[in-house]
């Protein structure tokens, strides 16, 4: 199966879901054959003066990740996911990294077809 | 959570002075100047900073001159012109946009770029409630970014208190700063006067909450000064379907409100505090929670 | 000359000094608006617009066949305009500061600059004095740019050589005024005697200052509040250069779009005095480096 990354606040599946996307703290890559995973730092998008979004996801993109579950995406981030293919799936903020992927494999996280954040130009 | 944001277009409607009287008038909420290269809210509600924090946004590159060649590579290719001498050549901060185009061509690998201190913010208490406000040093990069970082504060403190409502003292304008105030807020509110500036700049702000998609209403202060113009604005955002709030006419007690560190509504008699009082109401009723149909169109 | 008028506080007044500096100047100057967010200049002035033009920024545009993706545009894009996710590549135009990094540095020279609209420029007459003003496109945020270009129009040879230029600035004291008052031989803070009127002209000096540049103060409204900004001047060596009463009467000229050195009678006399002020102040070696630490 494709590989699920998913914006998280920490290093580990136990971490929260980091609900920002683009300021996340970082990114969870999950094998969901496996449950083998890794995480991505994404600490130079937190500091970015403008393009957060765009930078978090030219991050994902070059995981090879093709599904995002997240919090909020603004609308750049958004058209830039979309036109890597990635689907994404948003408002599974208030979980743990292992409880959103859990859910998304039982098919309980709709995939988003416009962006959830306006965006504030951060 | 909403949040109502205060705008001008224009200075000097009165646009602080009224934000204040708000937030006096105001229960439960969290305070935002969000204009953070002039920010005045903080001499009427002298807020005591509780933390400071640095602002760093962006970058600045600065020739080393003991490692520079002089061959002039840099100053051909800035298209700010900010590359200044050449013997050694100096890079004047004011004109730097921060690219990094010059520090990537450079043959001698001289130019450095460094992060930039160009502000600090503050959490703060302030006898209304706690308040969030910056001060950009002066002559830094107006940074929107610094905007998107206090309502983003703000936002936090007020989930972490359980309070639901923010209040902010736009900037002026409707460049970057503006637009970083504006977007994603639950209602703008526009200060205007009824003078020709005053109406031209009202106009300007409204087709960018427009842009934006932010529902807005319009208050005039001042509104004795002209007869004409002020009924003109009237109509106008009845012709455009925008929530009139009130009006108020020119009063001196601003000043001196002011001038002791008041707001108008604790300085003033009865009669100001009650139309105060009357257009802040008409702004909560404005503001309260839309419909789930019309939140959905929004986004 | 170049004389800005500007202020760190919105609505203490520019556009009212500016207007009637430009109507009593002894010879016909070039009145510019570079207040680009929220131009009210015009509103006054009146002037004939006999030009009109689009002012822009350059962008990238990328050659999707000649790109290898080798990401070097992307990685020193300091404003994230350019993305590579994947094999996709995608610009984001109303992100880019213009500067052209992307193009220079392409090995592939697969990026060309294109264009996006920040406003426009127009000019025109007022009388015998010439007028220039930028307006920004709504929605649009950058506004130095568009300063940059309007500033450009002037050094262009459109027949403004020669004259004395007066310049609105925008309020505040980033980098859209210090980008206003950058090339004037004289700034003029227009203030008014408030907490925040002193607030905000205190943040004006501290930024105007190391520009070097001979300043002065007009005060507006000048009996509606306190002597503190006298106080002020005073103690930082700012000059004093007039002082606009508060009367009902330039209230009401103001409000409906009238120059008040033309329409109330004590006024013109008032900025003939300040004419005469800023040129002396012209020739007086700046001591704006001493306040910057003021």
């Amino acid at each position: 199966m494709e590989k699920i990354a998913v914006s998280s606040e920490g290093p580990d599946m136990d971490a929260r879901v980091d609900p920002r996307f683009g300021r996340a703290a970082g990114f969870i890559i999950i094998d969901p054959d496996t449950m083998a995973f890794e995480y991505v730092d994404n600490g130079s998008s937190q500091v970015m003066a403008q393009g957060a979004g765009i930078q978090a996801a030219e991050i994902v993109a070059a995981t090879g990740a093709r599904v995002l579950l997240t919090g909020f995406v603004g609308p750049k981030a958004f058209q830039a996911l979309n036109a890597a293919g990635i689907t994404i799936g948003q408002n599974v903020d208030n979980l743990t990294v292992r409880e959103a992927v859990q859910r998304f494999q039982a098919g309980d996280v709709p995939v988003a077809d416009a962006p959830n954040s306006r965006g504030h130009r951060s | 959570m909403r949040e109502i944001l205060i705008l001008s277009g224009k200075g000097g409607t009165g646009k602080t002075s009224l934000t204040a009287a708000f937030a006096h008038l105001a229960s439960g909420l969290i305070i935002c100047d969000l204009d953070v290269d002039a920010p005045d809210l903080h001499l009427i509600l002298q807020p005591e900073k509780l933390e400071t924090e640095h602002f760093l946004s962006g970058h600045e590159a600065i020739i080393r001159p003991d490692d520079c060649e002089r061959c002039g590579q840099c100053a051909d290719a800035c298209r700010y012109d900010a590359i200044q001498g050449e013997d050694p050549p100096v890079i004047n901060p004011l004109k730097c946009e921060g690219c990094k185009l010059c520090v990537e061509i450079c043959p001698a690998k001289a130019i450095d770029f460094e992060l930039n201190h160009c502000g600090d913010w503050y959490r703060s208490t302030s006898r209304f409630g706690p308040m969030v406000h910056a001060q950009l040093f002066p002559a830094e990069e107006n940074s929107g970014r610094l905007v998107a970082l206090l309502r983003q504060q703000a936002r936090a403190m007020a989930e972490a208190k359980g309070l639901d409502l923010i209040l902010s003292d736009g900037p002026p304008g409707i460049g970057c700063p503006v637009i970083s105030a504006l977007s994603g807020t639950d209602l703008a509110i526009i200060v205007t006067e009824p003078t020709v500036s005053g109406r031209h700049d009202l106009e300007r702000v409204l087709e960018l909450c427009k842009h934006f998609k932010i529902p807005a209403g319009v208050i005039i202060n001042k509104c004795d000064l002209n007869q004409e113009q002020a009924e003109g604005i009237e109509a106008y955002c009845e012709k455009h379907q925008l929530s009139f709030i009130g009006k108020l006419p020119h009063l001196t007690a601003f000043t001196e409100a002011m001038i002791r560190g008041l707001t108008i509504t604790e300085f003033s008699s009865n009669g100001v505090r009650e139309s105060i009082k009357t257009i802040w109401d008409n702004i909560l009723k404005l503001a309260a929670p839309k419909p789930v149909l019309d939140r959905a169109a929004d986004d | 000359m170049i004389v800005a008028v500007a202020s760190g506080k919105g609505g203490t007044g520019k556009t009212t000094v500016s207007a009637s500096l430009a109507s009593v100047w002894p010879s016909p100057v070039v009145a510019v608006d570079l207040d680009v967010e929220e131009p009210n200049l015009h509103l006054f002035m009146n002037p004939d617009i006999s030009a009109q033009d689009p002012s822009y920024i350059e962008i990238p545009e990328i050659d999707d066949e000649k790109c290898t993706r080798c990401r070097a545009c992307t990685d020193i894009c300091q404003f994230k305009a350019i993305g590579i996710f994947g094999e996709v590549v995608m610009t984001f135009p109303e992100m880019c500061h213009g500067c052209g990094a992307c193009w220079t540095i392409c090995p592939e020279k697969a990026i060309t600059p294109g264009k996006r609209e920040l406003g426009q420029i127009l000019s025109g007459r007022s009388g015998p004095s010439a007028f220039v003003m930028g307006r920004l496109r709504v929605g649009e945020a950058m506004s130095p740019p568009l300063m940059r270009d309007v500033k450009r129009h002037l050094n262009s040879g459109n027949g403004y050589a020669d004259r004395d230029i007066i310049i609105d600035a925008p309020p505040g004291v980033s980098c859209p005024a210090i980008n206003a008052v950058m090339d004037a031989d004289v700034i003029v803070l227009v203030t008014e005697p408030t907490p925040f009127g002193l607030y905000d002209l205190a943040l004006a000096q501290q930024a105007f200052a190391p520009l070097g540049k001979p300043m002065g103060v007009v005060i507006n409204r000048a009996d509606i509040g306190t002597r503190d900004v006298y106080d002020h001047c005073q103690k930082t060596g700012l000059t004093i250069l007039a002082e606009i009463p508060y009367q009902r009467d330039i209230a009401e000229a103001y409000a409906k779009g009238q120059i008040i050195a033309a329409a109330v009678p004590s006024m013109r006399a008032l900025f003939e005095t300040l004419v005469g002020q800023i040129k002396t102040l012209h020739g007086q070696p700046s001591m704006a480096r001493e306040v910057k630490h003021a």
